[in-house]
């Protein structure tokens, strides 16, 4: 079992035919993701790495009834990408591309609205990947491996880290979500605590997070509530000075909000166990 | 990017919102010209931080002496890290009342925020935690903005009624900063009611998106270069890097946000001091590896560096060599402790062995290793020319 993602899932590429597309489509292949189609405006008709391209994704969901989607076009039209895939009845709309304008993004939630079924993970994330089984995005398969523990990030190499650790442990992953690193995205982490929670096969969370807004802190409120789930977090940014970007758009501390302590304070109020070094997390775990 | 106080205000006035009379001086001698063309004026140091005014950035002048002795105090004043480079010279305002107007971005919402409140001039974080009631909140829909009924309802909730019109008005303009510039922050605090009866921006604030920095190019060419800004950081985005400047002395070199905070984090764990945040992405390709290593011992600082890359799919024995030649070209001679991981990692550590670079399996260990590096070796030459021998 796994959230959002299995080896079943129809997907399909939008912006294929780019080189980050094309490289990443062929690693989600390798994994045995169901890859049905691509899209690529002015390439319908082509085949690309053994599969139909399509000129949209309304036309490539009619002939392939792909379900999900993983983005790779350029920043200044992924925002339309988003939207293009939520109306064309995708569910799972995974957003790679880094660099979407903030107000962009805005539009798009308020878009998604009308969409209550379509789900959006990123933008500016590594996407997600159900180890064994499927995946969507960047996360390299080679360090993941099938098991209990669901992993949930708004970094992506730390991510990589992580997941390595646990596999080295022996600890294999439910599925891993790369939530991603802007201020404005799709799925938090508390959506992703929901999903793991109900799913039979995870029994214990790793919460990878990072300074910046409080989306940790929501996720600590509902795990305080009660959980069957053995959860496990990590805040990256303890050092980082206030007022400056540290890479992530919304890795920023404004005024005394979103610092890794407020934050590391939540989860352990909650009765998470919190990790001061990933090196940390496996021993949490277990 | 955060806009000076003059260049808010003038993308304001392209807006349609009045703002006083006002020029901008780089020297006291341009500050007494600008008193003799506008008489009596508020000479305001301009820096990207709010608190300049309790840090003696703002002065009246009555006379043009006055003027020209603001000047001279407040440029090249620091304040809170920022050097003044130039005042503001507007015109004093008769204040009948301030008020707060602003819009941000609430992130919990994902979304647009818009607030007014009659008690202007204040710290409006201050206002939300005493008088929470005194805000009047409004989320403007994002594809048509606010509405003139859903204005009218703020402006009666703030209190405001008397001034529904013009703050309709307003409200609807500053908006524009939105939709026209990717506003992040587009806020006039205080927004001046004037003994005239004129609503006048006294303060402006803002923020352009860095994201949609290619939508805006105008405001980049025209303000990017006011302010010096970090030596180190502006050269690490002449070089496309994304990089921040710290005050301690271990650089820092990452691939990925996350892992390069991550790392900060175990070197001040380790007891060490951070230099920087060097995020150098994904490929972690030799020649972003010497861009970062050359920006990174641009600061006179910098005791050693540590890099710290993951690989996904990147391959160790690749980035290994990478940071051989981007060492070898920058002839770095300071301490250097690299970890990696990722495929072929065994053979990327045995390049690093073989080339007297100390390897390090894991973030933890690298950062102790490169603080007890940096702790106990003497500052000495950073290059061939300089000394040698340092490095392990």
């Amino acid at each position: 079992m796994s959230i959002l993602l299995d080896g079943s899932t129809r997907v399909i590429v939008q912006g294929i035919t780019g080189r980050e597309g094309g490289f990443h489509t062929e690693q989600m292949q390798d994994l045995g993701t169901k890859v049905v189609g691509g899209t690529s405006p002015g390439k319908g008709g082509m085949t690309h790495l053994n599969v139909p391209v399509f000129n949209t994704v309304a036309d490539a969901v009619k002939a392939t009834g792909a379900t999900a989607s993983g983005i790779f076009v350029p920043a200044p039209f992924a925002a339309d990408a988003i939207m293009e895939a939520a109306a064309a009845g995708i569910t799972l709309i995974v957003c790679i591309t880094e660099g979407i304008p903030i107000q962009d993004m805005i539009r798009v939630r308020d878009f998604l609205r009308g969409y209550p079924q379509a789900r959006l993970i990123g933008a500016n994330c590594p996407g997600l990947i159900t180890p064994g089984q499927a995946k969507i995005g960047i996360i390299p398969q080679r360090i993941t491996s099938p098991g209990p523990v669901g992993l949930v990030s708004r970094s992506g190499t730390l991510t990589y880290e992580v997941a390595s650790a646990l596999s080295a442990a022996g600890l294999g992953q439910s599925t891993i979500v790369g939530i991603g690193g802007d201020p404005v995205l799709g799925l938090t982490f508390r959506d992703v605590v929901e999903l793991f929670e109900k799913d039979p096969a995870t029994t214990h969370i790793v919460l990878i997070g990072e300074i910046g807004g409080s989306d940790e802190e929501h996720a600590a409120e509902l795990l305080a509530r009660g959980s069957r789930l053995k959860a496990v977090a990590f805040i990256s940014g303890r050092t980082a000075p206030e007022g400056k970007r540290m890479g992530h758009a919304g890795a920023i501390i404004s005024g005394n909000r979103g610092t890794a302590k407020s934050k590391e304070e939540a989860f352990r109020n909650a009765g998470v166990a919190v990790a001061e070094t990933t090196d940390e997390i496996v021993g949490l775990l277990t | 990017m955060k806009l000076l106080e003059y260049q808010a205000k003038e993308v304001l006035s392209t807006l349609g919102i009045a703002i006083p009379p006002g020029v901008v001086a780089r020297s006291p001698d341009e500050a007494a010209a600008a008193f003799d063309r506008l008489g009596p004026i508020a000479v305001k140091a301009q820096v990207p931080v709010g608190g300049r005014g309790k840090a003696g950035g703002i002065k009246l002048a009555r006379t043009a002496d006055e003027a020209r002795q603001a000047a001279q105090q407040i440029i090249g004043m620091d304040i809170k890290g920022f050097k003044v480079p130039l005042v503001y010279c507007e015109s004093a305002l008769e204040i009948e009342r301030e008020i707060y107007v602003g819009f941000t971005v609430d992130r919990d919402a994902r979304a647009n925020i818009l607030l007014l409140s009659a008690q202007g001039g204040m710290d409006i974080e201050q206002v939300a935690e005493e008088s929470p009631g005194s805000l009047a909140r409004l989320y403007p829909n994002p594809w048509r903005g606010p509405l003139d009924f859903e204005l009218a309802q703020l402006v009666y909730d703030a209190g405001l009624g008397e001034l529904a019109r013009p703050l309709t008005t307003l409200i609807k303009r500053l908006y524009r900063a939105i939709p026209d510039y990717d506003a992040l922050i587009a806020e006039i605090n205080p927004l001046v009611v004037t003994r005239n009866g004129n609503v006048v921006a006294g303060d402006a604030k803002l923020e352009i998106d860095e994201n949609a920095a290619w939508r805006h190019k105008d405001l980049e060419d025209r303000y990017g270069s006011v302010l010096e800004g970090d030596p180190y950081e502006r050269e690490a985005k002449k070089r496309g890097l994304t990089y921040v400047s710290l005050d301690g002395d271990v650089g820092i070199i990452g691939n990925g946000a996350g892992l390069c905070m991550g790392t900060l984090d175990l070197v001040q764990r380790a007891g060490g001091r951070p230099a920087n945040f060097c995020d150098i992405g994904g490929g972690a390709k030799a020649e972003v590896v010497e861009n970062a290593l050359a920006v990174i011992l641009m600061n006179p600082k910098v005791r050693g560096v540590v890099i710290n890359v993951f690989g996904g799919i990147t391959r160790g024995d690749e980035v290994a060599k990478g940071v051989v030649t981007a060492r070898d070209n920058l002839k770095m001679e300071l301490p250097l402790v690299v970890r990696l991981s990722g495929t072929r990692e065994e053979e990327g550590r045995e390049i690093l062995r073989q080339n007297g670079i100390e390897p390090g399996v894991s973030g933890w260990e690298a950062a102790k290793k490169i603080v007890e590096l940096t702790s106990s070796s003497p500052l000495v030459g950073r290059s061939g020319q300089q000394g040698r021998g340092v490095a392990e």
